[in-house]
């Protein structure tokens, strides 16, 4: 293909990322994101690297492109309208939840407020059995009414989950067709077996209200995209960022938009993964800060660990439990809201808190003028000299930094009695500590030792914040990667095109029937294919099949990868041996003379890897000329101290010098804290070392 | 940094490392369980314990009945087994209500860590197995005996080896032999687990001891608790609640006192234990009255034996809430899972106004049963045996500033299980799960939404349904401050009949089983309710329009 130039787009919740990539060169940018209308903001950010690289629009061959969209909507709750119809007798499941309390102790939680109010919640007359018998025909007579109802209620989106239907999708489908014939063609219709075909009725029909929920705004977002690409003669091929780590197709994200919710975060891990296999690290935090939200991850062997539900808007003291689940293929981290324009404030006891609320891109910090009032960590950031205003954001945003510190004085300096800088180093430090805090929960729910780990930081807040982190939580050694201001949208452009295609059936090992399994993985490869292939030219893809398996009587399943070939009934004894092999490996022992099932088949066809190319030994060491000098306040000597600034690109591999200083670059600083060595290695890396 | 500031981190760190592994632990027993009623509700949990039994933590994941019961459990083992006399590979394993966790159903799994040779910590963990013989889920006996198999203080496994005998004999009692077996060796996994981390973590932080840490633990957690206690006003305050019983009602008589910065509960004078298996042992009753006490005092304080140990109990043997071998015990959480309300009636007079409503309590655990042996053959001829449990909710009590928790369990720690999951086990099938309308008792803060479930037969047969746990069918969830009583429980045929008691009823071909769950007693005056809350809530269809005049004096 002679159209090997790349495009990706990353918007996050304050700013937008652009990175175009020709061969061994690339160009970035960054804007404000354009809420009212995305699309306006990843245009001006095309506009821009295209300026930079001289490179014409029918020239990309590919645009890949990730987005914060649907998880601010589903926070902010500004999806549509949206209508749940499910089975007759059953209208509270999706507000019945769990029906389990998140904490034991804690008298005054509150729980998740469904998506679809009660009002909104439609029952029909149907019900399917376990295997699919008939209990109760689909009253298809009472649809025109409920379409009329519907009609009156004005809703824009309608999600249909029956009982059942993860195995037998007759009656939603049937359900769906006299709908769509009946509401106006603007009315977006979900049905669970489609969106998560998975058994547990109530996170099922939390999924695909979500979707359905999002979907007017993202396939309505996605198509004036598309349509504007058109209009600039930009013809490529455009992926979307998956919450998985894959890509998919416009037009299937426009469908599963749910499926897009973490794509930014999964674009940042993937990226990280990119750098531990070049810089060989066993164990990598990656560290992603961007204008809402801090993105920890933790990756072991270069891998992120996946897992096929997430919680996304937790409600109450983001405590788990107290968020909306939702069934989709995604990578593991932790977000919290702790990002440049995290809002900061002092609370009834005196202390300083931060976010999780944000600024946003309107009206962003105070110091952007854009009619902010509150003060927000980035005003904090530049308060104490650690952002340049002339260079913030490659000068295409000019800071007011006289109004940043009159903010935090009024906020948080008057009440707390703090003055000069301080108020700064008391916000800088609180969302440092918030962001250790959950790193390490985080860790320790994974079981892993966070001191042990390389970090990679990575967004354009977490180099300004990294020496901190890592001197909170015990790391060592940072790597701050070229691009690390636009990492997520970098990460994009490493991504394999993937599709996942996930379905249940329970077939025993025992008893291996192959003739079924084989029909039922051919047909899923099938879809699989279909949504990859196109994309991928002449270029092959790979296929890889999962059966969750559990011994007969459980009712959680461990991921058992499946030949990929025509199966014979010989290779239930197979499957059996290693999803045994794994339990014990796992849980120490194994049932003895026990049935085991396979529960769950998803067929995941990509694109194959690029092997990434390592870093090697660096030449000689070289002392780097800095270009100018700022005072900035360092937290580790707790005081103000000048510091040298160099430019990130006037550095050569090889060149080492001694913190405290910082390292310039459009996207985004690097602080090298007092405590630190920083090095350039061979890939153009900075390699930030604690001496102590 | 100073040392001492960096080895307060560090502690720190340790502690919650200790929490992640018994979370770890707890996760581990609810991925590998065979019985619905631990994977899918929670019913389990999980614990560490230091060399001499003391627990210093427990997972979240879990239920208060398992994990404080537990932390007295533990300590029984010693009497027969020595700490000096276990060996690495040993499991130790009990399901003796009065020395585990309060009936037979919950086995206790209990197994001691060594790193090296020295004994460090113990690992405890419960789940309440699907069947133990006896009369089974059911209320119907009169002694413990006819209960099911107890199995007394006895090895699990020997020096890594499974004690093939004893499980022989647990499952050859069980109509459920392949998930109990299922259930016990994942409680078994479910310990290694924790311990394998345990070493992980002690081998990393170069411990030889988990004294200094425990010790840490332990005294910051009774601080804590003693703390919030000097700030509850003292006093004497006393309570009676009265709840249906099975042969006859009963009577909670609950005297709070706090002096001193000790705190005391004391049932004396409550009902004589019942003739039938609705009492609840002395170590469960423990369990849910601190429980109520610690959540309403001191809710952010570690739970563990630290923190535990500032509640003092009082109860008189023989009574329902301290019954004596062989009192039939099995539906034991019918009286022992009403004590938090039973505190909170004392509790809300010593703090006025921020002590919430009274709840459903109870949990209504729905063991349903194919017919076979309790109709005559031939109606059960060509039915499919089957034995599942369900778990119905009704609504949690209105609180200070806000409405009550509809249909969530309280003060057990469980959920629901999926009806798809229990309808790919048996040939049951649920009609409806909804919520009632004006089953919350009204208040400025109503009580939770209980609900309605309906279940029926698909094959042409009968089954049946044991009632053991129902209760608030004579006795509301009252409410608080003003507020208005939940609606009362309901069980019936689906053809109008109700059920009579908590016994084994059969539900007869063709026909179904209603159950209408009580409803959280209601918080402060109804007439302070705003009125657009009561709007919204008619709209909804939650309350009625003739519940709003009526409660809310409001037109709607």
């Amino acid at each position: 293909m002679n159209k090997s130039i790349k495009l990706a787009a990353d918007i996050g919740g304050t700013f937008t990322d652009i990175v175009l990539e020709a061969g061994a060169r690339r160009w970035s940018g960054k804007v404000l994101t354009t809420t009212q209308a995305p699309e306006l903001g990843v245009i001006e950010g095309i506009g821009l690297v295209l300026e930079q690289s001289g490179i014409k629009p029918v020239d990309i061959g590919v645009f890949i492109h990730g987005t914060t969209l649907a998880t601010n909507a589903l926070i902010e709750r500004k999806g549509a309208r949206t209508a749940f119809i499910t089975t007759k007798g059953f209208r509270d499941i999706l507000e019945q939840g769990y029906e389990k309390r998140f904490d034991h102790y804690d008298l005054m939680i509150d729980r998740s407020v469904p998506l679809v109010p009660r009002t909104l919640r439609f029952t029909i007359e149907e019900r399917l059995s376990a295997d699919g018998d008939v209990l109760l025909p689909l009253d298809e007579s009472a649809l025109q009414n409920l379409a009329q109802q519907l009609r009156e209620e004005n809703v824009k989106a309608v999600a249909i989950g029956f009982l059942h239907a993860y195995a037998h999708d007759g009656h939603e489908r049937r359900v769906r067709e006299i709908l769509s014939a009946a509401l106006p063609k603007d009315v977006t219709i979900c049905i669970s077996s489609e969106v998560a075909p998975e058994i547990r009725e109530f996170e099922r029909f939390s999924t695909v209200v979500a979707n359905a929920y999002v979907r007017p705004l993202m396939a309505g977002y996605l198509h004036r995209l598309r349509d504007q690409l058109r209009g600039m003669k930009m013809d490529c091929p455009l992926f979307l960022m998956m919450s998985g780590g894959g890509l998919t197709t416009l037009e299937t994200a426009a469908r599963f938009p749910i499926r897009l919710v973490e794509s930014g975060p999964a674009g940042g891990a993937i990226l990280a993964s990119e750098i531990a296999a070049e810089c060989t690290l066993p164990d990598v935090v990656s560290f992603d800060m961007g204008g809402t939200t801090a993105k920890i991850c933790l990756l072991t062997n270069g891998e992120p660990e996946r897992a096929r539900k997430f919680e996304i808007a937790r409600a109450y003291r983001d405590m788990k439990g107290s968020g909306i689940p939702v069934r989709i293929p995604v990578i593991e981290m932790v977000e919290i809201g702790a990002g440049g324009g995290s809002i900061a404030r002092v609370d009834k006891l005196n202390r300083i808190t931060v976010g999780p609320d944000s600024a946003g891109s309107t009206p962003g910090p105070v110091c952007y003028g854009r009619g902010g009032t509150e003060p927000a960590v980035t005003d904090a950031n530049l308060a104490l000299g650690k952002i340049d205003p002339a260079y913030f954001a490659g000068g295409k945003i000019k800071l007011n930094e006289a109004s940043a510190k009159a903010a935090l004085q009024k906020a948080i300096g008057n009440p707390l009695g703090l003055k000069d800088f301080w108020p700064a180093a008391g916000v800088t430090e609180i969302v440092e500590e918030n962001m250790a805090n959950a790193a390490r929960v985080h860790a320790i729910e994974r079981g892993r030792d966070i001191a042990a780990c390389t970090m990679i930081a990575f967004g354009g807040g977490a180099p300004l914040h990294a020496c901190r982190l890592a001197e909170k939580v015990g790391v060592k050694t940072i790597i701050v990667p070229m691009g690390a201001g636009v990492g997520s949208a970098i990460g994009f452009l490493r991504a394999p095109i993937a599709y996942e295609v996930t379905r249940s059936a329970a077939v025993s090992l025992d008893a291996f029937n192959a003739k079924t399994v084989n029909a039922l993985l051919q047909h899923m490869t099938a879809d699989a294919r279909a949504v990859v292939e196109p994309a991928l030219g002449k270029t092959k893809a790979t296929v890889q099949v999962i059966a969750d398996c559990r011994y007969v009587g459980q009712g959680h399943e461990i991921r058992v990868t499946v030949p990929v070939k025509t199966l014979t009934d010989a290779n239930g004894k197979k499957l059996k041996a290693a999803f045994e092999a794994q339990y014990e490996q796992v849980y120490g022992l194994r049932i003895p003379n026990q049935e085991a099932e396979a529960i769950t088949w998803s067929v995941t066809v990509s694109s194959i890897a690029k092997k990434p190319k390592r870093a090697a030994k660096t030449s000689a060491k070289s002392t780097p000329k800095p270009r100018s000098k700022r005072l900035i306040y360092d937290p580790a000597l707790g005081k103000q101290v000048m510091v040298p600034v160099y430019w990130r690109f006037d550095m050569k591999p090889g060149a080492t010098f001694k913190g405290p200083a910082i390292i310039a670059e459009d996207e985004t600083s690097t602080i090298v804290g007092a405590n630190f060595r920083a090095k350039i290695n061979s890939l153009g890396y900075i390699i930030l070392e604690n001496l102590k | 940094m100073s040392k001492s500031a960096l080895d307060a981190i560090r502690t720190q760190v340790m502690w919650n490392r200790l929490i992640a592994v018994v979370e770890e632990q707890a996760q581990s027993l609810l991925r590998t369980a065979f019985g619905t009623i631990t994977r899918e509700a929670g019913d389990l949990s999980a614990g560490v314990y230091n060399a001499d039994g003391h627990m210093i933590a427990q997972a979240m994941t879990g239920t208060p009945g398992h994990v404080n019961t537990m932390a007295t459990a533990v300590g029984h083992f010693f009497k027969h087994y020595p700490q000096s006399t276990m060996k690495p590979g040993d499991v130790y394993v009990t399901n003796d209500p009065w020395l585990g966790t309060g009936h037979l159903f919950d086995y206790v799994m209990m197994t001691p860590v060594f790193l090296g040779r020295k004994l460090v910590a113990f690992f405890a963990s419960t789940c309440h197995v699907i069947d133990v013989g006896g009369v089974g889920m059911s209320a119907k006996a009169n002694s413990s005996y006819e209960e099911g198999t107890l199995i007394p203080h006895l090895k699990m496994r020997k020096e890594g080896k499974i004690n093939e005998e004893l499980l022989s004999v647990i499952l050859a009692n069980s109509r459920n032999p392949v998930e109990v077996r299922g259930d016990l060796l994942s409680l078994v996994s479910a310990n290694d687990t924790g311990a394998r981390r345990l070493i992980e973590m002690m081998t990393e932080f170069k411990l030889t001891s988990l004294e200094p840490l425990a010790k840490h633990i332990l005294t910051t957690s009774e601080k804590g608790a003693r703390e919030a206690i000097k700030a509850t006003p003292e006093g004497k305050w006393s309570y009676e609640m009265p709840l249906d019983g099975y042969e006859g009602p009963i009577i909670i008589k609950s005297k709070l006192t706090i002096k001193n910065g000790k705190i005391t509960i004391d049932f004396t004078g409550s009902s004589a234990a019942s003739i039938f298996g609705i009492n609840s042992p002395r170590t469960y009753t423990h369990a849910y009255s601190v429980f109520g006490l610690k959540a309403v005092i001191a809710p952010h304080v570690p739970n563990n034996i630290g923190s535990l140990s500032c509640f003092d109990l009082v109860t008189e043997p023989g009574t329902c809430v301290d019954p004596i071998r062989p009192s039939p015990v099995t539906a034991r959480h019918v009286i022992g899972q009403m004590l938090a309300d039973a505190v909170f009636g004392c509790l809300a007079q010593a703090l006025p106004g921020k002590v919430q409503a009274e709840s459903a309590g109870s949990i209504w655990i729905l063991g349903l049963n194919s017919a076979h042996g309790r109709v005559p053959a031939h109606e059960t001829a060509k039915a499919k045996e089957f034995g599942v449990i369900s778990i119905a909710l009704g609504g949690i009590g209105g609180r200070p500033g806000k409405d009550g928790l509809a249909t969530t369990a309280f003060p057990s720690g469980i959920g629901a299980i999926p009806i798809e999951v229990t309808e790919n086990q048996c040939p049951l099938y649920f009609k409806r799960k909804e919520y009632l309308m004006d089953s919350a008792g009204a208040g400025e803060w109503r009580g939770g939404l209980s609900q309605t479930i309906e279940i029926a037969n698909r094959e042409k047969a009968p089954f049946t349904i044991s009632a053991a746990t129902f209760d608030r069918i004579k006795n509301p969830a009252k409410g608080r401050d003003g507020g208005g009583s939940g609606v009362k429980g309901v069980a019936r045929l689906g053809s109008g009949n109700a059920i009579p008691d908590k016994g084994i009823h059969v539900i007869p071909t063709g026909d179904s089983l209603v159950v209408e769950l009580p409803g959280g007693g209601g918080f402060g005056d109804p007439k302070l309710r705003t009125r657009a809350l009561v709007e919204a809530d008619v709209k909804a269809g939650l309350v009625s329009p003739e519940s709003a005049k009526k409660d809310y004096l409001l037109d709607v």
